[in-house]
């Protein structure tokens, strides 16, 4: 396949077409995602080429959204969901972590729930309040779930494919401020496979993790470190459950420092679970203890101040400068 | 020309053909059910009462952990079931065992989560049940969600979802109604309303003239029925299905009951209720009132009588020797269900306790 510049928007679009395209049981549903194509235009013309049974409105309730889907996945159809932000997701908690996450497990494996939340999450879209929450670490605290969040576009449209194919419920994090800048990209990849991280930059010095929406700012990051003659690898989970060890602390172990990116607050979320195990099976390689530049233990800011809560690039520099580079 | 509200609100009072006595009491609307069905609801009745306190002396003998009885409920219990065809999908909730035995479920593997071996013991899709929910009205959105896909695949399939009166308090008891009528799903919901959640009565959960009439809200037809008569359950239930067969929408039935025992054996109904509430009830019970009919009918006599109390008696029997097997649930279950594949996480944590049993047996 000829190599297309498309943005994730489209890219996403486009794996919902092609899953529905090759799945009749697969269908889309949510708030605003048939006429008007999703807030986000995620679903922009799926209505128009798969009907109204394929593709349709509900009533505005997301608890009745993920509990229907739970419903239908019961009943032999693959339902894709959409939350249209992820504060708006909360209603559906219950529905996600004491049903989704559950059901498979309850009944032994006899009903198995093969379905797509997905969750436009994070900010720096100057988003008013509710509309640019991380919510990814309750849903990777909830076993039974299998979590994602894509930083490019290639990854976004595979992502999205296997998660649609894959046999058990999956919250799909749109990092909505990635949503427009256009790629290069080739749709034919196979890879990757749910659970594999990837390394995106090469470096010996020190590591960075990062995923979703703290990807670009880590590859920026590892820029400007080149420039001043520090090289930063970067490795983009790309899955946050289940959780690429092997990948993560071969990288590590590479570079005896290590940095973790994320936007989220930091007290108890993904970032802090990555310092644990990345601490727990790599001591003795490291030089210098694990850093985090996350957002604040903050609600998420209003517009005019959340530059103040995303990590950027003078942060995660500062980090790396305090990995004891002394001692080496 | 009926007007919308005559179309959605119930009748001015619960649906009932048969009296407190044993009486015929004919209905415009609702004629009496054939008297094949009311004899087979009487056996079925007489065993889901024997299900009901068997399992509650298995409690008392340390067999079950807790048991929610559905004592004095059983009207509702067998004919929320009678009602529905092999195709058809049954949501009960924690209090419904019976309903799910008489929908042809195994009863052991039906109190696997009372008994604690595992959450879930039988296979929902053996008979179209699904697993017993425990949260309230929860499972109300997941019928609506099997009653949509079968009517995107043209299936025939309609969804009895159950819940109480405590649970129409709850917003996806609000939201499944409202999507069952926005998308036309064939799902009945039926309450059963026995005028306690736990200790609360039901002035405390609605000021709603009954619980029947919310459906009016939503565009939904509701209808109420006096619980502890089978034969107006019959009536009025079948009638909902077909309706939501014919490709009606969804109906909404509430069945006035009561729940004559404390929530579970480890409630104390004393500190909140009298006794003086709870003997009328006794003498409204389902069965005396249809053996009283049947009777009179001519239509039950000692034989059929001791035909239905020997089903009891084994079905009791096989309560007691099924519940007093011991069953060690294998720990390495606990990491083998959450994903088609476990994660490599998942695998370390089974290792990790798999060694540690292996010490213990050491």
């Amino acid at each position: 396949m000829p190599h297309e510049k498309l943005s994730m928007a489209q890219g996403l679009n486009q794996a919902l077409r092609d899953a529905m395209r090759a799945d009749d049981t697969v269908l889309m549903f949510g708030e605003d995602v048939g006429a008007l194509g999703g807030v986000f235009r995620i679903t922009d013309g799926l209505t128009a080429e798969f009907g109204e049974d394929r593709c349709f409105d509900t009533p505005l309730a997301e608890a009745g959204i993920v509990g229907m889907a739970v419903g239908m996945a019961m009943n032999g159809m693959r339902p894709v969901v959409e939350m249209q932000f992820d504060a708006f997701g909360y209603p559906a908690f219950e529905q996600v972590v004491s049903h989704v996450a559950k059901m498979r497990n309850r009944t032994r494996g006899k009903i198995t729930l093969p379905m797509v939340i997905r969750m436009p999450y994070a900010g720096g879209i100057g988003g008013v309040e509710h509309h640019c929450d991380s919510s990814e670490s309750y849903y990777a605290h909830t076993p039974g779930l299998t979590v994602v969040a894509p930083a490019t576009v290639s990854d976004a449209y595979t992502l999205l494919r296997r998660a649609i194919e894959f046999p058990d419920p999956v919250i799909f994090m749109e990092p909505k401020k990635l949503y427009w800048a256009k790629e290069e990209v080739d749709l034919s990849v196979e890879e990757p496979g749910i659970g594999k991280a990837v390394v995106r930059r090469d470096g010996g010095d020190a590591t960075l993790i990062a995923y979703g929406p703290a990807v670009p700012i880590a590859m920026e990051a590892a820029e400007a470190a080149a420039a001043e003659g520090r090289q930063l690898q970067v490795v983009d989970l790309r899955s946050i459950v289940p959780f690429d060890d092997e990948t993560v602390c071969a990288a590590v172990r590479s570079t005896g420092r290590a940095v973790v990116v994320a936007e989220a607050s930091g007290f108890a979320s993904v970032s802090s679970e990555i310092v644990a195990r990345v601490t727990e099976r790599c001591f003795h390689s490291l030089a210098a203890p694990i850093r985090r530049v996350t957002g604040f233990d903050i609600p998420y800011p209003p517009p005019k101040l959340e530059r103040h809560q995303l990590p950027g690039v003078d942060r995660i520099l500062d980090a790396v400068d305090t990995l004891q580079w002394e001692d080496s | 020309m009926t007007t919308v509200e005559e179309r959605l609100l119930p009748s001015a009072e619960p649906v009932q053909l048969i009296d407190e006595h044993g009486g015929r009491h004919d209905n415009p609307q609702y004629g009496m059910p054939a008297p094949e069905a009311l004899v087979d609801g009487y056996a079925q009745l007489v065993v889901g009462r024997r299900i009901n306190d068997q399992a509650s002396a298995l409690v008392r003998q340390g067999r079950l952990a807790v048991y929610p009885s559905s004592h004095g409920q059983e009207a509702c219990q067998v004919a929320a079931t009678m009602v529905l065809g092999e195709q058809d999908w049954l949501f009960p909730t924690y209090r419904d065992t019976v309903s799910i035995v008489s929908r042809g479920v195994d009863p052991i593997e039906t109190l696997t989560l009372l008994r604690g071996d595992w959450h879930s013991g039988y296979d929902p899709y053996e008979h179209n049940v699904a697993p017993q929910a425990t949260p309230l009205a929860t499972q109300l959105v997941h019928a609506v969600g099997v009653a949509h896909a079968a009517r995107l695949k043209g299936e025939d399939t309609v969804v009895m979802a159950l819940c109480g009166d405590g649970a129409t308090s709850e917003g996806d008891f609000h939201e499944a109604l409202n999507f069952a009528a926005v998308f036309k799903a064939p799902v009945v919901f039926f309450i059963q309303n026995n005028e306690y959640a736990i200790s609360v009565p039901l002035a405390r959960q609605t000021v709603a003239p009954s619980l029947a009439h919310k459906g009016i809200g939503y565009g939904v037809p509701g209808e109420r029925a006096d619980g502890n008569d089978l034969a107006g359950l019959l009536a009025v239930l079948g009638a909902a299905v077909g309706r939501a067969r014919a490709g009606e929408g969804p109906q909404l039935v509430e069945a006035h009951t009561y729940r004559v025992q404390a929530h579970t054996n480890a409630d104390d109904a004393t500190r909140y209720r009298n006794d003086s509430e709870v003997t009328p009830w006794l003498e409204r019970d389902p069965l005396k009132r249809l053996d009283a009919y049947l009777s009179a009918e001519g239509l039950l006599d000692d034989v059929r009588r001791s035909e239905a109390a020997a089903a009891a008696d084994k079905v009791a029997e096989e309560l007691r020797v099924g519940l007093m097997q011991e069953v060690s649930p294998d720990p390495a279950e606990l990491f083998a269900h959450l994903y088609a594949t476990p994660t490599p996480q998942l695998k370390e944590q089974a290792a990790f306790l798999q060694d540690e049993l292996s010490r213990e047996e050491a």
